[in-house]
């Protein structure tokens, strides 16, 4: 055999390798054992093993020595490299690798081969890790299938052997890591960490892929079984002497061969990852995975994910509410009831462990705790040792697994696909529930509490209002009695000055109403009404009973004359003797003295002749009414011993009789004639008097009328009435005289004058019974209007 | 000795229910439903005054002469009642008080999570922890 040269690398290594291999320090290795399990490591085929072997001479030797193994390990390392394997490659070749042995040498820098290891060596040195550990110590048999039983040994091996408590729970999880470690690889998945181990992956990936399709249904059942296949050819890495001296038993029994250098590097990353290696440690990659998740619901990484969205996206993993509602209050660190990056991932990181069929701890697993802002950088520096160690995975491993297992291992390279059952939690939710909106359990808020929404109450103003404005309104309407009141007597003598014939009647009316509407309250509607109907009255017929005194002429300031005059002339009745009346009465002080011989004449001419003597009688009669009025309201006065109130009325009257010439004329003259006759039929008066002014004659006489009958009873009637007769017959009689002589003259213009006086008194009685009326019917007035400011206070409530 | 203290709902069926000794549980399930009547006197007692915090604890209901019951109202109408047996004698009002308080807290952690629906009986470990813990406190 020739001499080996070996460089210093390839010295150390094949030292380590062979007291790897030489486990009895007999400085001699047997061709079967550990080396038989490092030569398979190499991954060379048999025929090319034995083809090194005996090319080094073992087979001669039927042992390894120390030179040979040296040699055996070169031909690997020149097999490896696919050079063929003659002897006088071994010095020939130059910057050979380094044998291969599954775990290379040359990859062990990768923290990543480290972790394999120290996941291998885990069970001896480290609690946390569990699966590779013991799947290691169960695979040391060499036999590809595994089962729980030896997982339990060796987990048990594992706490004799690791003074640290190891949460039996981390063996699912890391096959559980591995599995998904290897299937990246192979699904030629996302640049990890593990580029380093590229490389190195490809053996595995190679030796995967068999072992773990017929791992597959084991792992159906067992988790291990595939990690103690990677954790095999781990194992098949020589151990470094730490790490003998870490886990004697373990290593005993295991096959794996570490390499000292990946055992060294191991135990180092190890030692720093045992203080955060944790079952539930979330691994890269599914730490990855997470984020994604979360952005998809929260773009701002720094942000919260409300309850909502998340008990939606949870309860697509169609685990149970009770399991849900557990997992958050795990991962809800805050209770805030929204989820921040890191509590996402660890609920996110329990929900995959629950589906996996780990039960949910009591307690959140320190890995999975939210980090602390300000401890984000060691907890960073932690999560990736951790995840050096892979061991991120949901503790308690059951003997059973669910069936969902493989299934999840397979969809573990397929991160982002939807049709992986856990991780993109199907669409259908299983609970469709809608969230839980807190509306009634809201505690600050709640309707119940003191948060009275206050509720208006109005007092009703608008009502008051309304009150108001009808109480304004009815004001107005008792202003409108008022108004209509003193509207009155505008609109009378309106209502005059629209109709002579209807005016007195409507003054006669309205006075009516007055006096009436001393009974009536002050409504407005009756007053109303009261006023209508003196209207009606008034528009009916002219010739009603009763008509009141004419209401104050709308011209005072017409002398007695004027007045009376324009009276005459508009109180006639239509026809001709409006305008004789008009024509008549600036000329009625000169006239009486003709009128009175004019009077007869006037008389006869009515008498004989029809409608012309009207007006020429007209004329006359008035001096003789007056005459006749005065005549007879002389007598009646001097018989009756005239009062002031008969003088009075005496001037009222005549003045009425003056303002109203013509009725009061043919009132006059029924007065004269009818003295005693108190009648309060001024139509049937006015027709005596030749057809005068019917209606508006009635006011004017009524008062006279009753003064007449006042006077009457003071006075017998017959006297009265003889004496009106009398004077009426005697100023009837005159009149024709006069024009017959001139001393007849004479005792007509005595008779006119005296007819003149009398027809002054009546004027004058007329007048004060007419100011009477005023007064009453201002008092009238005043007593509605203090009944209106009674009733408007009244109004107002 | 003996402490029962259920949650209710404003319909007063019970949320929560744990009692020490779990033999009596039955009759402080009685307890606490008849107490539920003094609970609403005095809440409508209150008329429409704010609820603050110290109105939230209705202090001792009443006491028989077996045990003492206490009640809490949440501002959500959620009725917590305590029953705790007159032999205790060691239970000031303050401590009473501070249990309410701890049960409250527990009580909106609950309802944080958003698959908790309001009228569940209440499942929560956490919630049980607690109170098994404050329980053991006051025996």
């Amino acid at each position: 055999m020739e001499g080996l040269t070996l460089s210093e690398a390839e010295q150390r290594y094949y030292c380590d390798l062979f007291s790897y291999c030489d486990t009895e320090s007999t400085k001699k290795v047997a061709s079967n054992g550990r080396v038989l399990e490092l030569f398979r490591a190499a991954q060379l085929p048999n025929d090319v093993v034995m083809q090194i072997m005996e090319l080094c001479g073992a087979t001669r030797l039927g042992y390894f020595g120390r030179s040979q193994f040296y040699i055996a390990l070169k031909l690997v390392a020149v097999a490896q490299s696919g050079l063929p394997l003659r002897v006088e490659s071994l010095n020939t070749v130059k910057d050979l690798p380094l044998p291969r042995f599954v775990v290379s040498k040359n990859e062990q820098e990768s923290r990543h081969t480290a972790l394999y290891s120290s996941d291998a060596d885990n069970p001896a040195s480290y609690s946390g890790v569990i699966p590779p550990p013991p799947g290691r110590v169960q695979v040391k048999k060499g036999s590809v299938s595994h089962d729980a039983v030896q997982q339990r040994t060796s987990s048990d091996q594992q706490e004799s052997t690791s003074p640290v408590v190891s949460p039996q729970q981390s063996p699912p999880t890391s096959p559980h890591s591995w599995r998904k470690h290897n299937r990246h690889p192979s699904g030629g998945n996302n640049e990890r960490p593990l580029a380093g181990p590229g490389p190195f992956w490809a053996p595995f990936s190679e030796a995967q892929p068999g072992s773990s399709t017929s791992s597959d249904p084991i792992w159906s059942g067992h988790s291990p079984p595939p990690h103690q296949e990677n954790w095999v050819s781990f194992a098949d890495t020589p151990p470094t002497s730490a790490l003998l001296a870490m886990h004697p038993a373990s290593v005993q029994d295991q096959t794996t061969v570490r390499t000292v250098a990946s055992a060294t590097t191991t135990n180092e990353i190890r030692r720093q990852s045992s203080s955060y290696d944790d079952p539930w440690k979330i691994t890269d990659e599914q730490r990855q995975y997470y984020v994604n998740q979360f952005k998809t619901i929260q773009p701002d990484l720094n942000g919260f994910i409300p309850g909502s969205a998340a008990k939606e996206f949870f309860t697509k993993s169609k685990l149970p509410i009770l399991e849900l509602s557990h997992i958050w209050e795990l991962s809800d660190f805050d209770k805030d009831g929204a989820l921040t990056l890191d509590e996402f991932c660890a609920a996110f990181h329990l929900v995959v462990a629950r589906k996996n069929g780990y039960d949910l701890p009591e307690k959140l697993p320190e890995s999975l705790m939210p980090k602390l802002i300000d401890l984000e950088d060691s907890t960073e520096v932690g999560e990736q040792t951790g995840e050096v160690g892979y061991s991120g995975s949901p503790a308690e491993a059951p003997p059973s697994k669910s069936p969902s297992m493989p299934s999840l291992n397979q969809t573990w390279p397929e991160l982002n696909q939807s049709s992986e059952q856990w991780e993109t939690f199907s669409e259908r939710s299983s609970s469709s529930q809608t969230l839980t909106q807190f509306d009634s359990n809201i505690a600050p808020a709640d309707p119940d509490t003191a948060i009275v929404h206050p509720v208006p109450i109005r007092m009703t103003p608008s009502k008051i209002h309304m009150q108001e404005m009808e109480l304004k309104r009815t004001g107005s309407d008792h202003t409108n009695p008022t108004s209509p009141l003193l509207v009155k007597p505008p609109d009378l003598p309106e209502e005059n000055k629209m109709s002579s014939s209807v005016k007195y009647t409507s003054g006669n009316t309205v006075t009516d109403g007055y006096s009436s509407s001393d009974s009536y309250t002050s409504d407005p509607e009756q007053i109303g009404s009261a006023v209508t109907r003196q209207r009606s009255h008034s528009g009916t017929s002219p010739d009603n009973t009763a008509p009141p005194p004419p209401p104050p002429r709308p011209h005072p300031s017409h002398s007695r004359s004027s007045s009376l005059d324009m009276n005459r002339s508009f109180s006639v009745t239509p026809g001709q003797q409006q305008a004789g009346v008009v024509a008549y009465p600036p000329a009625v002080p000169p006239r009486p003295q003709p009128s009175q011989g004019a009077g007869p004449h006037v008389h006869r001419p009515v008498d004989a002749d029809g409608l012309i003597s009207h007006t020429s009688t007209s004329p006359q009669q008035i001096p003789e009414q007056p005459n006749f009025a005065d005549f007879s309201q002389f007598e009646a006065f001097a018989a009756s011993g005239v009062n002031k109130e008969e003088d009075d009325e005496i001037e009222t009257h005549s003045e009425a009789l003056q303002v109203e010439k013509p009725s009061d004329s043919a009132s006059s003259l029924r007065v004269a004639k009818a003295d005693g006759r108190v009648e309060e039929k001024v139509p049937a008066n006015v027709p005596t008097s030749a057809g005068k002014g019917t209606t508006p004659l009635a006011p004017p006489p009524k008062p006279i009328r009753r003064r007449l009958k006042s006077e009457d009873e003071l006075r017998p009637e017959a006297e009265e009435h003889t004496q009106k007769t009398g004077v009426i017959a005697a100023v009837l009689a005159s009149q024709p005289s006069i024009p017959r002589s001139i001393g007849k003259d004479k005792k007509a213009i005595q008779a006119s004058i005296r007819r003149n006086k009398e027809t002054n008194t009546v004027l004058a009685r007329l007048n004060s019974e007419l100011q009477q009326q005023l007064k009453d019917v201002l008092e009238e007035r005043i007593s509605l209007e203090v009944q209106l400011e009674q009733l408007r206070p009244f109004s107002h409530l | 000795m003996e402490t029962g203290i259920i949650c209710h709902r404003p319909q007063n069926y019970p949320l929560y229910i744990r009692s020490v000794p779990t033999e009596n549980e039955l009759k402080f399930h009685y307890t606490v439903h008849t107490s539920l009547d003094v609970v609403d006197e005095k809440i409508s007692a209150m008329g429409k005054a704010m609820v603050d915090q110290r109105e939230l604890y209705l202090g001792l209901l009443y006491p028989t002469e077996d045990y003492k019951v206490y009640g809490y109202v949440t501002n959500s109408k959620v009725k917590f009642v305590m029953v705790v047996d007159s032999s205790n004698t060691a239970l000031r009002d303050n401590e009473i008080r501070s249990m309410f308080r701890k049960l409250h807290n527990s009580y909106t952690d609950i309802m944080c999570n958003p698959f908790y629906n309001p009228g569940d009986r209440i499942h929560s470990r956490a919630f049980d922890n607690m109170v098994n813990s404050m329980m053991m406190q006051v025996c």
